[in-house]
């Protein structure tokens, strides 16, 4: 893991990391070799780690206010808006935090496709950010239902009942997720365990996902692989360390202004409606990350290819590492690849905006265009494209371009053999 | 080495597989099977409900085991439209004689077959029933006409116990 031997100078810190090399582990972590040339796009991960810590820290808190019964849960959530010290900044928080946390995930997963940091050797990596990503929205969605609004109860009817798609025994997995005949009580207190527990899954992934990271180190926008350490790199404390707090800071703004200045703009009216068995609300929407995958899953007339569309489109990603065939990593360098990014960045936005208008007419024409072309990027447009592309060829070192003014392979190796 | 001796082993390898599998899925069953609808839950199984004051062309909503159930007294002129729809106009054929014992009342579980929202009553295309989610259009006899849907919506067991009452489960 460390790349160099660390020896501790103190007679105790040696005592001590002779039996548990903590020392060691925390001299890897600032003196891990990072490409000098990394983005701001590249803070992301910090900000994550932070977001996740938030909604950990706001999330216990809350629990110590909330009662997870159907009978009480609304009301206790508008106990702790109204009388619990604080409550009304701690659940605020917790409940814009989960939408900055998929906010930074989304701009973090883009970075990873703009800059192939999903490709070899860091097809891992990507893996487990998608079990992240999927732990994040199966938590996301049990923490909405729990404040027991009409939009939790029906946000919970609804995708519960995705899994009655499944043929044959589809209906005894709904009735085991429920725990009855219809989203009730014991759903609401299952619901509510689960929740608290995928948080710390999400931790012990993010562990591997760093772990995984520091193998073949960063990717970098230019996407070439980096001598570590070298002249190409600096060390991640003070440089990295800094940048990531001053990146964070400018995040944390527009998290305090949706906290204090528009809490409500993310949520939906109907959720402070107390819970209604007999009544659906006229409009069902989920949360805002989720859209483009409701609107995948409305574009498609069938109920059971419905659903089955819209993991599809989620889990594609997983496969992504080796659907795009071509072996040069940064868009920078694939020009016909850079305009398929931001047609496909542009086609997600879309399906986002046709999930949150209702089913019908050229809304839903247009959701399955959408549709199609996201299925159409992945499995067509990449495979394709590594082999018909001309690319642009590639800097050898990251020092090169600067210092040769320009990513020209020929000048890069003319440079190399005047430096021998 | 000898032959039998590695027999011998693997014998007691699988065995212990075996044995060791058995006692897995015997620890695991319960974990799983306690997320099932409990005793208390199941025991909600019935509900009676009086009619008596539902005029014709009117939907009430009942409440039974969780989910809305519709009672609608349908109209002369509805009872006509319902059983003049040809089979091979429906997604889910289904005659309406099967779906209401008495074409008077007709009683179903008020949960689209989508994804499980209450449709709206006297909306939709079909004079029946529309689901605001994703667009299920129902008719009169509840069968589904137009939308994602894939099925008509539930028929209960019921029965009249006299003429004013109905009960469900």
């Amino acid at each position: 893991m460390s790349d160099h031997e660390y020896v501790p100078s103190s007679k105790f810190g040696k005592w001590f990391n002779d039996r548990l090399p903590l020392l060691s582990l925390a001299s890897h972590l600032t003196d891990y070799p990072t490409p000098k040339n990394l983005n701001y796009w590249w803070t992301f991960g910090g900000i994550l780690t932070f977001c996740l810590i938030t909604q950990i820290v706001t999330g216990l808190t809350l629990a110590m206010h909330y009662i997870a019964h159907a009978d009480m849960a609304f009301e206790s959530v508008e106990h702790i808006m109204r009388d619990v010290n604080y409550g009304w900044l701690i659940r605020y928080i917790h409940a814009n935090g989960a939408s900055m946390f998929f906010l930074a995930v989304y701009i973090h997963i883009f970075r990873s496709l703009f800059y192939g940091s999903y490709k070899s050797p860091r097809e891992i990596i990507w893996i487990i950010g998608i079990i992240i990503y999927l732990l994040m929205m199966a938590a996301a969605f049990m923490g909405y239902v729990l404040p027991w609004g009409q939009m939790s109860f029906w946000g919970a009817t609804v995708i519960t009942n995705l899994f009655s798609a499944i043929p044959l025994v589809g209906e005894g997995i709904v009735n085991w997720l429920w725990g009855g005949y219809s989203v009730d009580n014991p759903t609401l207190t299952r619901f509510f365990t689960l929740h608290y527990l995928i948080p710390f899954l999400i931790l012990g992934l993010v562990v591997l996902h760093i772990w995984a990271l520091h193998i073949p180190g960063n990717n970098n926008p230019i996407g070439i692989d980096v001598k570590k350490p070298s002249k190409d790199t600096v060390p991640f404390h003070p440089y990295i360390v800094i940048k990531d707090a001053f990146a964070l800071l400018m995040f944390v703004i527009v998290f305090a202004f949706f906290v204090f200045y528009s809490p409500n703009i993310l949520g939906h009216a109907d959720n402070y409606i107390e819970a209604n068995p007999m009544v659906t609300p006229a409009h069902i929407v989920p949360e805002w990350y989720l859209l483009p995958f409701y609107a995948i899953l409305r574009s498609v007339p069938d109920k059971l290819l419905g659903v089955v569309a819209m993991l599809s489109a989620i889990l594609i990603l997983a496969a992504l590492p080796w659907l795009d065939t071509s072996k040069i990593r940064s868009a920078v360098f694939r020009p016909l690849y850079k305009q398929f990014y931001w047609i496909l960045l542009a086609d997600v936005l879309i399906l986002g905006y046709m999930g949150a208008m209702p089913a019908e007419g050229l809304y839903l024409l247009i959701g399955r265009v959408a549709t199609a072309y996201y299925f159409l990027h992945f499995l067509v447009i990449l495979p394709v494209l590594g082999f018909k592309e001309k690319t642009i060829p590639v800097p050898l070192s990251i020092t090169e371009p600067i210092l040769g003014g320009s990513p020209n392979l020929a000048m890069a190796k003319n440079k190399e053999s005047l430096d021998k | 080495m000898s032959d039998k001796k590695p027999e011998r082993r693997e014998f007691l390898f699988t065995a212990s597989y075996a044995v060791g599998a058995v006692g897995v899925g015997a620890v695991v069953w319960p974990l799983v099977d306690q997320m099932n609808p409990d005793a208390s839950v199941k025991a909600l199984a019935s509900t009676e409900v009086d009619v008596s004051s539902v005029k014709p062309g009117n939907t009430i909503t009942v409440l039974w085991r969780g989910k809305p159930v519709f009672i609608r007294r349908r109209t002369q002129e509805e009872i006509i439209e319902a059983k003049s729809v040809k089979m091979e106009d429906l997604k889910h054929p289904e005659k309406d004689e099967d779906r209401a014992k008495d074409p008077e009342w007709l009683v179903m579980l008020g949960v689209c077959t989508h994804l499980g929202c209450v449709p709206l009553n006297d909306k939709g295309d079909y004079d029946g029933w529309f689901c605001p989610c994703h667009g299920s259009h129902y008719d009169i006899s509840g069968r589904i006409r137009k939308g994602p849907a894939p099925l008509n919506m539930e028929i209960p067991k019921y029965e009249f116990v006299n003429a004013n009452t109905i009960k469900i489960g």
